[in-house]
């Protein structure tokens, strides 16, 4: 598969009159290949959207250049944009952005009228567009007459209706209800196994990514994170941040002293750890809730007691100290403890981070100003 | 017992509440039909019946008089070619100002709104001095200068009096549409760009279209006002015999010496009128009738800026002219003239003088006139401010049985002639109907109220139209009245949009000289009477000098108010 979408060095700054320079998208470089579905995940304020509309064309970059189907679209060094009706995409916007003054059929056709192509092939096309999201039937309607699932289906068949090769999805479900976010994933998925495009999809939702991705990108703070499969994102995240973003996360701040791991709080019992070999004096351990095993007593491990039981629907949940701190895990209801009950934990496969040094979030409170 | 009267509040209270929405509804029949209603049906009862029989003869005169119809063409022509210019050059300079990046934004839309504050009739005045077709400064300048044979212009024409209502009647359509441009939803534009369509294009097929409610809107102001505009063309026709309806029925009356036959055959002529402006209304409401939905959604977005590149500084150049042209030239002008010794002195140092400022405010009545036109204009902006959005708010939200005829009935009293409009209102006030205001400052409060009622109505109304049922919904659902609803979240999105009708009306009023010029008294003179009445008596300097006097009056209340409502947000 060969690269359909290059990011090289791109970079954008803005100057924003309360908070000054504002790195929105720092020096991003990514590969997206053709056919692969490819999401751009991260909290508001992080830079995908910058990201994909300088894709699109609507923003210029403040350095790097972008290609798109072995293209050149943007360079800031050699001073080329090319605008965004040229770039031959496809896109759908978070709040459908269909036309109040057009109807459905208007609205579809819109983009086959504008490369000005005969009316039977333009009818034959929007037909055959309709057909595929669910839409036949509905020409003549006025999109304020329609439901958001409708209307949003309008904005997938005006996109797909010029067959473009690289279809932009900018937060395309959140304006929807679960159920129908759920259907329209599938849709969206099957619309591209039917007309073979690339996908770019944003969102800040890690589960909705995790489902309809080859690949995706997490980024924070206008700088790239990560990329990789959601799976090695998920079992093999590269900070702390990419852990707590992908999913249910528990961190325990731990000591390296002669040799051992020490809950903070807690110099008495070693936690039973291997000590990677960069390892400082003061790292932060990192697993998911249900990575954690609970035990007797006898089966060994750290010894402490279950401080709070909640039963949920498909698990159980227990709070457990260790040193300071409490920890949240989770097992199927065939494990059972009572509260007050004394156990063991052990960390099956953690991951180690350095220590938190705060900065990072007061940054991206910074942020969230702008 | 206080049991039952707590029982008793209760019920009230609940009533009230369910009653909310009937009672506004009514508040607003009654009051538009003291204010609207009583006038208008006076100036019709009039037309046809004379002493309480029916009578056509005297209307059917009128009607087939020469005159008549050559002013009732000429009216047409005017309204229809500044409507026209107007829109465009209103439409333009908002997609500029509004979408592009075109440098100095703030500065120009300040200096695009000077032609509010800038009376019309002022800038007849000032081009009158300019292009006189006999005796124009800028005329005689270019004479000498050229050498040429005749006056290379005159002003006192058709295409003259259409070229200075343009300059001031482009603010209607200018405004507007920022305002919509402002709130519209960008992705709209972007999605048609990633559709392939160029920049050029999403102006036609999309931005325009999404626009139109808010053009239509500026347009038929446009339309309605120049119909039944007096200023710039008594200023400029008299003198070549170009009348319109209006100038035609205030000569009319004048010829008669206030009679009450006079007022009669005016009332006819106005009936004639405003049978063309309900034409006129008709077919704005055709044009708009698709144009029902909200192009903003509840939520804010910030509106990309359209980059004009290699054409920025052309047309920045463009803009800037056209604000020397409508606003530098003639305020120059009126200020020059102002301190000339005698009119038609040339422009040269030695010809200048202060007394003309010393002589006026000396005259009785110039502060007696500043005083008044103050009162008038800021209760009829406060009152209309609440009205209008009153009004708005039933015919938008409410919508009860009846609302087009609301909507018509709070348009029309500005549809109609200022000058018709004061027959309406003496007819009704001054004893007839038992209440005696005439030849006080309260039957030009009660005129203005009219007058300007639809400029806030209609602001507050599209501001309405853009607020989704859903936002009020919303605070419903959080537990607020509809009352709290109205006033915590309604009222503070369209508050912007209060805030300008409050100054469309107030600005206007403040200049205003067609309604004041029939109904003032010994003690009641607005300062656009006052002035109008110098440069008929052929005061020409001392006219300039109130003049000046008055525009400096009414810049430095607007940059009061603009400061004090400066950090408010909204829609």
């Amino acid at each position: 598969m060969a690269d359909q979408i290059i990011l090289r060095n791109v970079t954008k700054r803005f100057t924003t009159k309360t908070l000054g320079d504002i790195v929105a998208v720092d020096n991003f470089n990514l590969n997206v290949r053709e056919g692969e579905c490819f999401s751009f995940l991260g909290p508001s304020g992080c830079g995908k959207s910058t990201t994909l509309r300088m894709i699109a064309g609507f923003e210029d970059l403040t350095e790097g250049e972008i290609e798109l189907c072995g293209r050149l679209v943007s360079s800031k060094k050699k001073n080329l944009y090319v605008p965004p009706e040229e770039r031959g995409l496809g896109m759908v916007f978070q709040a459908f952005a269909v036309w109040p003054h057009m109807n459905v059929y208007e609205n579809v056709a819109f983009p086959l009228r504008i490369q000005k192509i005969n009316k039977t092939d333009i009818d034959k096309r929007v037909r055959e567009a309709l057909k595929h999201t669910s839409l036949t039937g509905l020409e003549n309607v006025f999109p304020g007459d329609l439901s958001g699932g409708q209307q949003q289906r309008i904005a997938l068949a005006r996109a797909i209706v010029t067959n473009p090769k690289v279809m932009l999805l900018d937060e395309p479900l959140s304006n929807l209800d679960p159920k129908l976010r759920e259907t329209m994933r599938f849709e969206i998925k099957a619309l591209q196994r039917k007309f073979n495009f690339t996908i770019i999809f944003v969102t800040h939702d890690q589960s909705e990514a995790m489902a309809i991705s080859d690949r995706m990108m997490v980024c924070d703070m206008g700088k790239i994170m990560q990329i990789d499969t959601p799976e090695n994102l998920y079992n093999k995240p590269c900070n702390r941040f990419v852990h707590n973003f992908l999913g249910e996360s528990t961190f325990i701040s731990v000591i390296v002293k002669d040799g051992k791991v020490y809950a903070k709080g807690d110099m008495t019992q070693p936690l039973d750890l291997a000590i990677p070999q960069d390892a400082a004096q003061e790292m932060v351990v990192a697993t998911r809730p249900n990575e954690i095993a609970l035990t007797g007593v006898s089966d060994g491990g750290y010894k402490t007691h279950i401080e709070k039981r909640i039963f949920l629907t498909d698990r159980t949940e227990y709070l457990v100290p260790v040193g300071e701190q409490v920890v949240k895990i989770q097992t199927p209801h065939r494990v059972h403890f009572a509260e007050g009950e004394a156990c063991c934990v052990r960390f099956l496969e953690p991951m180690w981070y350095p220590a938190d040094d705060g900065k990072a979030d007061q940054e991206r409170a910074r942020r969230q100003l702008v | 017992m206080s049991r039952n009267m707590h029982a008793d509040m209760a019920a009230v209270d609940g009533r009230r509440r369910i009653n909310m929405d009937k009672l506004m509804t009514v508040i607003c029949f009654i009051l538009l039909f003291i204010i609207v209603i009583i006038p208008i049906f006076m100036i019709i009862y009039n037309a046809f019946f004379f002493e309480g029989k029916f009578e056509l003869d005297m209307f059917v005169t009128q009607l087939t008089d020469s005159k008549n119809l050559a002013a009732m063409w000429n009216t047409l022509k005017i309204a229809l070619f500044a409507t026209v210019f107007g829109t465009i050059m209103g439409v333009f300079y908002a997609w500029l100002l509004g979408r592009s990046d075109i440098p100095c934004k703030g500065l120009m839309r300040a200096l695009f709104s000077i032609p509010y504050m800038f009376p019309p009739f002022l800038g007849a005045m000032a081009w009158d001095l300019l292009l006189n077709g006999r005796s124009g400064y800028l005329n005689r300048f270019l004479v000498s200068t050229f050498g040429l044979n005749g006056m290379p212009f005159n002003i006192n024409s058709i295409a003259g009096i259409v070229f200075v209502e343009v300059s001031y009647y482009f603010p209607f359509v200018f405004m507007q549409v920022v305002s919509a441009l402002e709130r519209m939803d960008p992705t709209l534009e972007e999605c048609a760009r990633i559709a392939g369509a160029k920049q050029s294009t999403v102006i036609w097929k999309i931005t325009l279209p999404l626009v139109k409610p808010a053009i239509s809107a500026g347009a038929l102001l446009i339309l309605t006002t120049s119909l039944a505009h007096f200023g710039v063309p008594s200023i400029l026709g008299y003198a070549q015999g170009i009348y319109t309806l209006p100038t035609r029925i205030y000569a009319v009356i004048y010829n008669s010496g206030g009679s009450f036959d006079g007022i009669r055959q005016g009332a006819a002529l106005s009936v004639m009128l405003v049978v063309v402006v309900a034409i006129a209304l008709v077919l704005q409401k055709k044009i708009l009738s698709t144009g029902n939905y909200d192009i903003i959604k509840g939520k804010s977005m910030r509106p990309t800026l359209i980059k004009l590149r290699a054409a920025k500084y052309p047309l920045l150049l463009v803009a800037v002219f056209t604000l020397v042209l409508i606003v530098v030239v003639p305020l120059v002008m009126i200020v020059l003239i102002s301190f000339i010794k005698a009119y038609g002195l040339p422009l040269k140092p030695g010809n200048f003088t202060t007394a003309q400022y010393v002589k006026v405010f000396k005259a009785s009545g110039t502060m007696d006139s500043i005083r008044n036109s103050l009162f008038v204009s800021i209760t009829a902006g406060v009152v209309c401010m609440f009205l209008g959005t009153l009004v708005a708010y039933v015919v938008q939200k409410i919508r009860p049985k009846g609302k087009e005829a609301l909507e018509v009935i709070s348009v029309l009293p500005y549809s109609i002639p200022g000058t018709v409009l004061s027959i309406g209102v003496i007819l009704a006030w001054s004893g007839s109907l038992g209440i005696k205001l005439y030849n006080t400052i309260w039957i030009i409060l009660v005129a203005y109220m009219a007058r300007y009622l639809s400029f806030s109505m209609k602001t507050s109304s599209a501001a309405l139209l853009q607020v989704h049922s859903s936002l009020e919904e919303a605070a419903r659902v959080c537990g607020a009245s509809h009352t709290e609803s109205l006033s915590d979240v309604t009222l503070p999105l369209i508050r912007p949009a209060m805030v300008s009708g409050f100054f469309l009306i107030f600005l206007p009023a403040m200049r205003e000289v067609t309604t004041s010029i029939l109904l003032y008294g010994p003690y009641t003179r607005t300062l656009g009477v006052q002035i109008y009445s110098l440069r008929d008596a052929g005061m020409i300097p001392q006219a300039a000098a109130l003049a000046t006097v008055a525009i400096g009056i009414i810049m430095l209340l607007n940059a009061i108010v603009t400061q004090i409502t400066k950090d408010k947000k909204g829609v």
